[in-house]
């Protein structure tokens, strides 16, 4: 139950405890309990619902990449930076002046993972003319900027 | 011109879900609980396979049954999921969707007369699918007090000299009844002793919430008499890519392919690169996307016991079936007026044949607010009819 009230309620702290009891299909008292430990143990740390999981049993591990591409004609960065950012474990993807042209941020569960993926993915792009991975080692402050599109239901109304 | 038309194809019903959609479709502002596909999108890195495809070029016809690759990528997940072993170039056949497995595979075995027992409420196709075959449906109504599953007895007395093939349609739109090994078993049993096939679509194998869907092909002797049926659309949300496939014994899946090759050719390319990063590296995106469903099945459960709505506890899918005979009026009724007068569409439970009467079937692959949203209006709806029948 820990993980799954965590990712809701990282997603939406609001969220009553009644309602938190009947999606996880246990009794408001345990749900009362359980935030409360989370509390306790410095896994929930505030009203923003934002969560170290440093302090569970969850590995992961976070990267800053600086990214060289080669710019497309008519279309500039941004095909490369979607086909970057439409990775999940892309965190997010900006546009920089400087030295180089896309910084990517990145979650993963190990140090290895966070390797394959540039090695793998991120490097493998046509676009993509060199990387430079800096891991995190600790993190001061997390402005976590959610850039998603609204969802917007595109289905026929009513299917068999 | 006389006689234009095929009097068979005449005489087939027309959905009774595409009746109920012309009239929401007219609706602009109403909120749907009708739809049979996820929400979700299809995971990234599938979708990214699928344009990557697109850009090496790989737009040519696949061999007729589909990519080697991708059906062995099917034989090995059903090796992982079920513990079976289907040759990859003889016993896997890729369609386009689930419908066309359906559709070839009854066409592959059915001789004019020959009795398909389909057990209703179940998926609109397999009555008219058995039809086109030349086959007669045997319709085994299904009942609440058993879930919804399919019993042995049932069963048994369904069977005649002329049944030929057994639709095992679990876990099962529109109900959510799953059938757990123990219910499979016993169908076994009978299914052998009357020396009969069955073809058991699957398709919503991945989205059960009790323990691992159980398919009958695990129990022993099953496997050389099914025609395996699952796909692509429901495990990960892929609806529109149309991709499915059939598995089962050689002699079948050959009969079949030779009406694929006729009518198809082979199914999409794109989908079927993508399918194969699906099956690759998909099952944690299944796993995220059943949790969010199992939660939003415990909130319908939950809403439903507070309106003191009567509906068993399904284990499967992503519908919930909710009985509506308190208030006395035939389910196209009900549908109708919740939709003209609190503007949220529902399937009526007939859509899936008549012993669907008395149900509605609701979907939850929504998000958890709109089915808020869509339940309270439900809720005001059903507390104005017991009002009006006091």
């Amino acid at each position: 139950m820990r993980e799954e009230l965590l990712a809701i309620v990282e997603k939406n702290s609001r969220i009553d405890l009644k309602e938190l009891a009947v999606i996880l299909g246990v009794e408001e008292i345990d749900v009362v309990n359980e935030l409360a430990a989370l509390e306790a143990e410095g896994i929930i740390c505030g009203y923003h619902t934002m969560i170290d999981w440093e302090k569970t049993s969850i590995e992961k591990v976070s990267a800053l990449i600086e990214v060289r591409v080669t710019p497309q004609r008519g279309q500039g960065f941004d095909t490369i930076a979607e086909r970057i950012y439409k990775y999940p474990e892309v965190t997010s993807v900006y546009l920089i002046s400087g030295g180089y042209d896309l910084l990517v941020t990145l979650e993963g569960k190990s140090l290895k993972e966070i390797s394959g993926f540039v090695s793998d993915k991120l490097s493998t792009l046509d676009s993509v003319l060199s990387t430079a991975t800096h891991f995190i080692l600790k993190k001061y402050k997390d402005h976590g900027t959610i850039l998603a599109k609204k969802y917007e239901d595109t289905r026929e109304k009513v299917t068999p | 011109m006389k006689n234009m038309l095929s009097e068979q194809i005449k005489a087939l019903k027309p959905s009774g879900i595409r009746k109920f959609f012309d009239i929401v479709s007219e609706m602009d502002d109403a909120i749907s609980l009708g739809v049979g596909e996820p929400d979700f999108d299809t995971p990234w890195h599938i979708r990214d396979e699928g344009i990557y495809s697109l850009e090496k070029g790989r737009t040519f016809y696949t061999s007729n049954a589909g990519l080697k690759e991708l059906k062995e990528e099917i034989g090995k997940y059903h090796r992982r999921k079920q513990g079976v072993t289907y040759d990859p170039a003889h016993e896997v056949l890729v369609t386009v969707g689930g419908s066309e497995a359906i559709d070839i595979g009854l066409r592959a075995v059915i001789n004019p007369g020959d009795e398909v027992l389909i057990p209703q409420p179940s998926f609109v196709s397999y009555e008219p699918c058995a039809i086109m075959a030349g086959g007669v449906p045997v319709i085994i109504e299904l009942k609440a007090e058993n879930e919804f599953r399919l019993t042995a007895q049932e069963l048994e007395n369904a069977i005649t000299e002329k049944t030929k093939i057994l639709v095992l349609p679990f876990p099962n739109n529109p109900t959510g009844a799953i059938m757990e090994r123990a219910d499979l078993e016993a169908i076994a049993e009978v299914v052998r002793k009357h020396d009969i096939l069955v073809m058991s679509d699957e398709i919503y194998a991945e989205l059960t919430y009790k323990e691992k869907h159980v398919s009958i092909v695990e129990i022993e002797g099953m496997q050389e008499r099914t025609i395996l049926i699952n796909g692509f659309s429901k495990a990960f949300a892929m609806t529109g890519w149309r991709l499915g496939y059939a598995c089962g014994p050689k002699e079948i899946i050959q009969q079949m392919t030779k009406i694929h090759q006729f009518a198809i050719m082979c199914a999409p390319t794109t989908s079927q690169y993508a399918a194969v990063e699906a099956l690759k590296n998909g099952e944690a995106d299944v796993q995220e996307m059943r949790t969010a469903y199992n939660q939003r099945r415990r909130y319908l459960m939950n809403a439903f016991r507070e309106m003191r709505l009567e509906c068993f506890e399904p284990f499967g899918a992503f519908y919930v079936f909710p009985c509506i005979k308190e208030f006395g009026m035939s389910s196209e009724e009900f549908a109708e007026r919740l939709l003209a007068e609190e503007k949220v569409a529902v399937v009526p439970g007939t859509a899936f044949g008549d012993c669907g009467e008395g149900y509605l079937r609701i979907s939850y692959a929504y998000s958890l607010d709109n089915l808020k949203l869509a339940i309270g209006k439900l809720a005001h709806f059903v507390e104005k009819l017991r009002a009006e029948r006091k």
